[in-house]
C-alpha cells in the first residue's frame, strides 16, 4: 500500500472561528482500500475537519486533493458529487417517508409524466438492503424503525453513489452487536472496491479491530499518525489526552457535608435506565459520558422538565416529585443548561433583568418591579462572580462567552439554591475565562453547595470533580472517586468497555 | 403490529369515524329538533353538502400541498375574491364584446392565470426572501384584499352571462358541476401527492428540509410551484363559485384560509408538514360541512356553529397529541 496515491489527501488545513483556531495545519489522508481511523476528544477538531471535507466550512489555508487534483468542496453537494459521502450521526432521514425514498431522496426515479417508478425503486432499494442483510424491506416508513436500523438506511444510502471516500461518524453508537458485524462486512466490502474509509469513533475496541492506520487530533492540532498494527490502546489514549495532566485538582480540601440529592433507580423511557447515584453537600460530582449518554436528560429531569418513568428522587432525605421547573426552584434547585443562549439566557435583554429573571416575581414594590432591589443582586453577583461588564444596562449578547455564563450562575446563585447542577459550563469559551468557571464551582463546592457539573470534556471533570459519574449510552456504567480515577479507565467506562468493573 | 400502528390506525381512520358520528348524531338529534320534515341523511341532502362542500374542498385541496411542505398560505380567501372579480368583470370588457359566448373560456383563463400569478408571487417572495410562509401570506392576504377594494370600492361586481349559469347548474350522472370539480380536484391532488416525484419531494421537504437540501432537492422552486398550485386552486373554486353566482362582494372569501387550514388539519395534515393526506383531507372538507349543515339542520345558528368548531379542532388535536407516541419524549411546557 506504500506505493499507491491516496484517494482523498487534505493538506495543511487551517480553520479559525472568531476566538477559535478549531484547525491548526491539520493534514490527513486515506488510501485506496484503507479503512483510517481519525481519533480525538469532544472538540479536538473532528468534526470541523470534516465539516470542511464536505464543503459545509471552507478552510482559511491549506488544500484539499482527489488523486492528484486539487479540488475545491463548494458545498455538501459538490462533496456528493465527487464521490465523499458522509454517514452522519445525527440520523438527517424524513420519517413520513419510505425507506426506498429516503436512500433515493434528491434521485427518485422517473416515469412520463413525473410519476415515481416504483418497481424501480423498490427493486434498486432492496438489492441494496439485501447486501446489509436488514430485516426490513423498501417500503417500511423510516419512522417505524429502530435507531439503530435507521442508521442502516443512512448507511444504504452511502451504497447508491459510486463513492470515493466514506466517512463513518460514530456509525456503532446505537448498534447493537449483531448489526455492528453487518456494518464491519459493509465496510470490508468497500475496501475490497478499493473506497478509502474515514472511520471516527471513541471505541478503541472497533477501532483495533478495524483499522488500518489512525489519526489522532488534540485541540484543532495534528498529533500523528500510527499503523494499527504497531500500537496500542494505551499509547493512542496518551496521544489523544497529551501530556499527563495535572491531577493536582482540589487544592480546596474542605469539609464533606450531607447528602444534599439522592437518585434511586431513575429511569425516563428509552432515555436513561437505572441511575442511582448521590451529591453531597461541599461536593462536586461530575458526569462524563458522550453525547447522547443521557446526562443533560437527568438534568432535565431533576429540574422538573421531564416525568421519570421510574425510580426516586429524594433532596435532603426526603422523597420528592419535582412536576415543574417552578417547582424545582422552590425546592432549591438550579439548573445552567446547556445551550447558554438557547437556554439560559434572554440575549435582548440587560444584565440585570437576565439576573434577577426568576425572582422577579419577589422584587415587586406595590404593582411595580423594584429597580433598586434588582440592582443591588445585580451589583453583589457581579462583584462576587467578577462579571466584566460596563454596566448592568449592557444586552446580555454584547458579553463575552465567560461573562455570560457567569450571569447565568449567579442568576441561579442569587435564589440560594442547594443543589446547583451546571451543564456543559465552559461550552463556547475561551481558555483563560475555563479555568476562571473551574475555580468558581471549586469556591461554590467549598461554600457548602452541592454541585452536578455535566461536561463531555475530560480535563474539565477530572479537573473540577470530587467524584466522577461516567455514562454509557443511558446508564452508570461506573463511578469513580478522584483517587482511582485515569483518563484510561475514564474512556474506557464511557466507551462501553469494561462493563463489568461497575462500582 | 409494529408499535404505533394502533395510534397510526386511529389517526388516518379517525376523520371517516367522526363523519359517521355525526351522521347519527344528527340523523337522530333531528328527528326529534328539526324544523322540517326531511331527515338529515336525505340523498338529496347529501348530493347538496357534496356540492356546497366545493368552494373551500378545491382550495383544501392545495392546503394540503403546501402544508405539507411545510408552509402556509393565508392569501386563499383573498385570491378568491381577486379571481371571481376577474372572472365577472371581464365579461364585460369592450374587447372581447366580438367573442359571444367564447367569452367564458377566455374569462376562465385570465382568472385562472390572475390567481397562480398571485400564489407563485407569495412563492417567489418565500424562496428569495427566507420570511415564514405564515407571514408572508398574511402580509398577501391583506395586500391581495386591499386590492379587491381599490377595484370597485365596497360595491358588488356582477355579472350574469346565462350559458355560464346554465353550465354551472349543469348535472352529469347526478352531481353538479362544482361536485365533478371537487372530485376531479381530489383526483389529480392525490395522483399529485402519492404517485410523483414532485409530490414525495414535498412531504421530504417539510418532513426534514435540511435532508432534503442536502439530497439535492431544489427547494425554493419546489416550494414556489406549490404556491403556484394552491393559486391556481383557489381561483378555480371562485371561477366554479361564481360562475353560477354571478356577483362577488369585496368581502367574499373573509376567513376561507381559516376554514380551509381547519379541514385540512381535521383530516390529519401536521402543522409542520411532512405528513398528511388528500383523502384525509377530502374527510376533514366534508365532516366541515355537515358538522355546519347538521348544526343548521338542528335549529343552531352561525355563532354556535363555528363555536363548536372550534372546539372540535382543539379536541382533535390534542387526541392527537396524546395519540402520538413521540410527544411523551418532549420536554414539558
Amino acid at each position: 500500500m506504500t506505493d499507491a496515491k491516496p484517494i482523498l489527501r487534505l493538506d495543511g488545513i487551517v480553520k479559525t472561528f472568531p476566538g477559535v483556531r478549531a484547525l491548526d495545519g491539520v493534514s490527513f489522508s486515506v488510501m485506496p482500500g484503507e479503512v483510517h481511523a481519525l481519533m480525538g476528544e469532544n472538540g479536538a477538531g473532528k468534526s470541523t475537519l470534516m465539516k470542511v471535507l464536505g464543503g459545509i466550512h471552507q478552510p482559511d489555508e491549506g488544500a484539499i486533493y482527489m488523486g492528484d487534483d486539487r479540488v475545491v468542496m463548494a458545498g455538501p453537494l459538490e462533496a456528493k458529487a465527487k464521490g465523499i459521502v458522509f454517514i452522519h450521526q445525527e440520523l438527517s432521514l424524513a420519517e413520513e417517508l419510505s425507506v426506498a425514498e429516503n436512500i433515493y431522496l434528491g434521485e427518485l426515479p422517473r416515469k412520463s409524466f413525473g410519476r415515481v417508478d416504483w418497481t424501480t425503486l423498490t427493486d434498486k432499494t432492496n438489492a441494496i438492503l439485501k447486501k446489509l442483510n436488514v430485516g426490513f424491506d423498501a417500503n417500511t416508513l423510516v419512522g417505524d424503525l429502530s435507531i439503530a436500523n435507521q442508521q442502516m438506511v443512512e448507511i444504504a444510502r452511502a451504497l447508491t453513489v459510486d463513492a470515493k471516500a466514506v466517512i463513518f461518524d460514530e456509525p456503532t453508537a446505537s448498534l447493537t452487536d449483531a448489526e455492528k458485524s453487518v456494518l464491519f462486512d459493509v465496510i470490508s466490502d468497500l475496501q475490497a472496491d478499493g473506497v478509502g474509509i474515514i472511520y471516527i469513533s471513541h471505541r478503541m475496541e472497533e477501532i483495533f479491530k478495524i483499522t488500518d492506520r489512525i489519526t489522532v487530533l488534540r485541540d484543532g492540532q495534528y498529533q500523528g499518525t500510527v499503523n494499527t498494527r504497531e500500537t496500542n490502546e494505551e499509547s493512542v489514549t496518551q496521544l489523544m489526552i497529551g501530556r499527563k495532566l495535572d491531577l493536582t485538582r482540589n487544592a480546596s480540601h474542605h469539609e464533606i457535608g450531607d447528602v444534599a440529592l439522592e437518585v434511586r433507580n431513575l429511569s425516563c423511557g428509552k432515555l436513561y435506565k437505572d441511575i442511582s447515584f448521590e451529591v453531597r453537600r461541599g461536593e462536586v460530582v461530575g458526569f462524563y459520558g458522550l453525547v447522547g449518554a443521557g446526562r443533560t436528560e437527568i438534568a432535565e429531569t431533576l429540574f422538573g422538565l421531564r416525568d421519570p418513568s421510574a425510580g426516586q428522587i429524594f433532596l435532603d432525605g426526603q422523597e420528592v416529585r419535582i412536576s415543574s421547573p417552578a417547582d424545582a426552584i422552590t425546592r432549591g434547585i438550579s439548573l445552567v443548561p446547556e445551550d447558554r443562549k438557547g437556554q439560559g439566557l434572554v440575549l435582548g435583554m440587560n444584565c440585570r433583568d437576565n439576573m434577577t429573571l426568576p425572582q422577579v416575581d419577589d422584587l415587586k414594590a406595590g404593582p411595580f418591579v423594584a429597580e433598586g432591589a434588582e440592582i443591588a443582586i445585580f451589583d453583589q453577583y457581579r462583584d462576587q462572580l467578577d462579571i466584566r461588564t460596563p454596566s448592568w444596562r449592557q444586552q446580555v449578547g454584547n458579553l463575552s462567552g465567560g461573562n455570560q455564563q457567569k450571569i447565568v450562575i449567579g442568576k441561579w446563585l442569587s435564589m440560594h439554591p442547594s443543589l446547583l447542577i451546571v451543564d456543559e459550563p465552559t461550552r463556547g469559551i475561551d481558555v483563560g475565562s475555563k479555568s476562571e468557571i473551574h475555580k468558581l464551582l471549586r469556591a461554590l463546592a467549598a461554600k457548602g453547595y452541592a454541585v452536578m457539573v455535566i461536561s463531555s470534556e475530560m480535563p474539565e471533570v477530572l479537573h473540577v470533580s470530587d467524584r466522577i459519574v461516567a455514562m454509557y449510552s443511558g446508564r452508570i456504567m461506573r463511578t469513580f472517586t478522584s483517587d482511582e480515577v485515569t483518563e484510561d479507565n475514564l474512556i474506557q467506562a464511557i466507551s462501553g468497555i469494561k462493563a463489568d468493573q461497575a462500582a | 403490529m409494529q408499535p404505533g400502528a394502533l395510534s397510526k390506525a386511529l389517526k388516518s381512520g379517525a376523520i371517516w369515524g367522526f363523519i359517521v358520528l355525526e351522521l347519527i348524531f344528527f340523523s337522530v338529534a333531528g328527528s326529534y329538533m328539526s324544523l322540517s320534515d326531511t331527515a338529515f341523511m336525505d340523498w338529496e341532502n347529501m348530493l347538496l353538502l357534496l356540492k356546497q362542500s366545493a368552494p373551500i374542498g378545491i382550495i383544501a385541496m392545495g392546503m394540503t400541498i403546501v402544508m405539507v411542505n411545510g408552509n402556509i398560505d393565508l392569501s386563499v380567501g383573498a385570491t378568491y375574491a381577486i379571481a371571481a372579480i376577474v372572472l365577472l368583470d371581464s365579461m364585460t370588457w369592450p374587447i372581447f364584446a366580438g367573442l359571444g359566448d367564447w367569452v367564458i373560456p377566455v374569462a376562465w383563463l385570465l382568472a385562472l392565470t390572475v390567481g397562480t400569478a398571485l400564489g407563485a408571487l407569495n412563492g417567489l417572495i418565500v424562496w428569495k426572501t427566507g420570511v415564514d410562509a405564515f407571514i408572508v401570506t398574511l402580509g398577501s392576504m391583506l395586500g391581495y384584499r386591499g386590492i379587491v377594494f381599490m377595484f370597485n370600492g365596497e360595491n358588488p361586481t356582477s355579472h350574469l352571462n346565462w350559458t355560464l349559469v346554465d353550465l354551472a347548474e349543469a348535472e352529469f350522472l347526478g352531481l353538479a358541476t362544482a361536485s365533478w370539480f371537487l372530485l376531479a380536484v381530489t383526483g389529480v391532488v392525490w395522483f399529485l401527492m402519492t404517485r410523483t416525484v414532485h409530490g414525495r419531494n414535498a412531504y421530504a421537504i417539510g418532513d426534514n428540509r435540511d435532508a432534503a437540501v442536502n439530497a439535492g432537492i431544489r427547494v425554493g422552486p419546489h416550494m414556489m410551484i406549490n404556491f403556484a398550485i394552491i393559486g391556481f386552486l383557489a381561483a378555480l373554486s371562485a371561477v366554479v363559485f361564481y360562475s353560477e353566482s354571478g356577483s362577488v362582494n369585496p368581502n367574499d372569501g373573509q376567513l376561507y384560509e381559516l376554514w380551509v387550514i381547519t379541514a385540512v388539519v381535521l383530516g390529519g395534515t401536521k402543522i409542520t408538514g411532512g405528513a398528511g393526506s388528500v383523502i384525509g383531507t377530502f374527510g376533514g372538507v366534508i365532516a366541515i360541512q355537515l358538522l355546519r349543515k347538521g348544526l343548521g339542520h338542528i335549529g343552531a345558528d352561525t355563532s354556535t356553529v363555528n363555536l363548536v368548531i372550534g372546539l372540535i379542532l382543539i379536541a382533535v388535536l390534542f387526541l392527537d397529541r396524546q395519540l402520538n407516541v413521540k410527544g411523551k419524549e418532549e420536554l414539558k411546557v
